[in-house]
């Protein structure tokens, strides 16, 4: 299917044309994946009844995908925390009081900036790197291997997969929630001109426990994106190690594009919906 | 395991006492995209019996192999396993007797995640929930049998490709299996590393007495190994017989692949058949 062309003929030479055809070729491919990995999440689900067996794989991979991960973490929303900073000062100068600096950094980061920040970077890394382990697997017959003995694949790599994602993704969006606000109070401390006192005023002022809850949710939802897309490319790996590479950026490729689509939908959901009613 | 013991008693050992068919694939179809790779396989394994599947690179002797152990579904005919056909079987019960399978790949395909120990020992763990020394014990016993004590520590990565083929050799043994199938065993490797794998064969023949089927492009290897060979071309089997049988047939396709194939590996005779087993037992 990858080979196939969209466009035959001398259509295809068109550059417009090559360009639909590029594009048309993604959608199906992203299709197929997304298709794939709902069965694949329908039979982590019923391998959900031997996780108390699958508790030490679990174990493992909680320590893989979040602790280390928590580098990476820690970087990104130190920085993103003080970029939040200098550009809504800059943004609120003259018409916005200075209290609501720390309101206006709190909110975007717990609901916005920690968990779709996170999910990103560490879905770069994770979805690659599970999709290129089972890739591996699979081209080197370790998958049919496992199966062969009787184990199941899914109940052995993918759900611990999953659910290490499931819990250390919200985990990981707490740290850089409380990093990036961190690094925004810093910012304004240091460069803004603006006192403690004041920006712990402007976040407690408008604070929601929904808005933490709905980054948390979002989170979540992320994580189980991000296990499950690597492990779909990894699975349906083919030909080799040039297939193992295709199945990495297949993964950080979906990983990304529906972490950001799943974003406005739990945003809409969540903060229009069900907590806006 | 006691089922595993009366079939022992009343199969008998080795060459030629064979008992009931414990294999049969039926009219076996199968085809990847409008590739046809399989075209109306027939093919039964008796209790006991070391079937050879002789055929050149790309056949679909792999593609057979994993029809016979479920990993493949056909689009067409019948897998039976002691009278069970495969498709019919729910997961539960295609688990169980995967469990009675062992299967040798052809890469080893052992886990590079885990140790050499780990390897051997996840059937067991996974299955009959040995751990502890109890575990370490029996990997160590299955190591021995295929001639690698004390490797156990060891990565994959850290071994020769005949060592690979030796712990798979002991994975796939892991759970005293009734029936075992060895894709490639001595492909890739050297000829004296090769000439070991086969006389470790037939040794674990010997000693586990399982119904095996192995698959090779290697003839001496075919004749060594076997009770009967199976020669693959095309997608059909075109001969069942001996090596004789193989060497005397006036099939085109046979004398082709005999004519083509047959180079005796250095220090054995073209008909040396199942000797020499003395430094291994
Ligand atoms: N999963 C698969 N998808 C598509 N084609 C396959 C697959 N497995 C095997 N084939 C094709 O089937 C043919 C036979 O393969 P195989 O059974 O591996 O040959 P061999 O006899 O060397 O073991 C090859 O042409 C191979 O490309
Ligand atoms: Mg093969």
């Amino acid at each position: 299917m990858r080979n196939s062309s969209i466009a035959p003929g001398r259509a295809a030479n068109h550059p417009g044309a090559a360009l639909f055809g590029t594009i048309g070729r993604v959608a199906i491919d992203l299709v197929t994946e997304v298709g794939f990995a709902s069965v694949l999440l329908w039979r982590s689900i019923l391998a959900l009844r031997k996780i108390g067996r699958s508790m030490p794989l679990v174990v493992e991979q909680a320590r893989r995908i979040g602790v280390e991960s928590l580098p990476l973490v820690i970087m990104t929303s130190v920085f993103t925390g003080a970029v939040t900073a200098v550009q809504a000062a800059y943004q609120l100068k003259d018409f916005v009081p200075k209290i609501y600096l720390g309101t206006a950094i709190y909110k975007s980061v717990v609901i916005e900036l920690g968990p779709v920040l996170t999910a990103l970077v560490v879905g770069g890394r994770v979805s690659a790197s599970i999709a290129a382990e089972l890739g591996t697997m699979r081209v080197t017959e370790q998958i049919d291997a496992m199966d062969a003995m009787g184990i199941d694949p899914v109940r052995y790599l993918t759900m611990p997969r999953i659910v290490a994602a499931l819990v250390m993704l919200p985990v990981l969006t707490v740290f850089a929630d409380i990093l990036a606000i961190g690094g925004g109070f810093f910012v304004s401390n240091a460069s803004l001109d603006l006192s403690p006192k004041i920006f712990i005023a402007g976040m407690k002022m408008h604070f929601l426990a929904r808005d933490v809850l709905g980054g948390l949710i979002k989170a979540f939802a992320f994580g189980g994106i991000i296990s499950l897309m690597g492990c779909a490319a990894g699975l349906r790996t083919r030909g080799g190690a040039v297939g193992v590479g295709g199945a990495a950026t297949r993964a950080v490729v979906t990983s990304c594009v529906l972490i950001l689509v799943s974003d406005y939908v739990l945003a809409v959901l969540l903060f229009s919906i069900i907590f806006g009613a | 395991m006691t089922e595993k013991s009366d079939r022992s008693a009343t199969a008998g050992s080795g060459r030629g006492t064979a008992g009931g068919p414990v294999i049969e694939v039926r009219d076996l179809w199968k085809s990847f995209g409008d590739q046809e790779v399989l075209r109306g396989i027939n093919l039964t394994v008796k209790d006991g019996e070391t079937m050879v599947v002789l055929g050149p690179s790309g056949c679909g002797k792999s593609v057979l192999l994993k029809h016979v152990i479920g990993l493949m579904k056909p689009d067409r005919g019948a897998i039976v396993v002691e009278g069970k056909e495969l498709t019919e079987l729910d997961e539960l019960e295609l688990k169980e007797l995967r469990m009675r399978f062992g299967m040798v790949f052809q890469g080893a395909a052992l886990f590079d995640s885990m140790t050499v120990g780990e390897n051997v020992g996840l059937p067991l763990k996974e299955h009959r929930g040995t751990i502890g020394d109890e575990l370490a014990d029996l990997v160590e016993t299955k190591l021995r049998m295929v001639g690698l004590a004390g490797v156990s520590h060891l990565r994959p990565s850290e071994l020769s490709g005949g060592m690979k083929k030796r712990v798979a050799l002991a994975r796939a043994i892991a759970l005293d299996p009734d029936i075992v199938l060895y894709d490639e065993p001595t492909t890739g490797l050297d000829p004296i590393m090769a000439e070991q794998i086969n006389q470790l064969i037939r040794m674990l023949q010997r000693k586990i007495n399982a119904t095996s089927i192995v698959v090779t492009h290697d003839l001496h290897s075919a004749n060594f190994t076997g009770d009967k060979i199976a020669l693959m071309h095309e997608g059909k089997i075109k001969l069942v017989g001996t090596m004789d049988d193989l060497r005397h047939s006036d099939n085109e396709a046979v004398r082709t692949f005999i004519a083509r194939g047959y180079t005796p590996p250095p220090g054995s005779t073209v008909d040396a058949g199942p000797v020499g087993l003395a430094e291994f037992d």
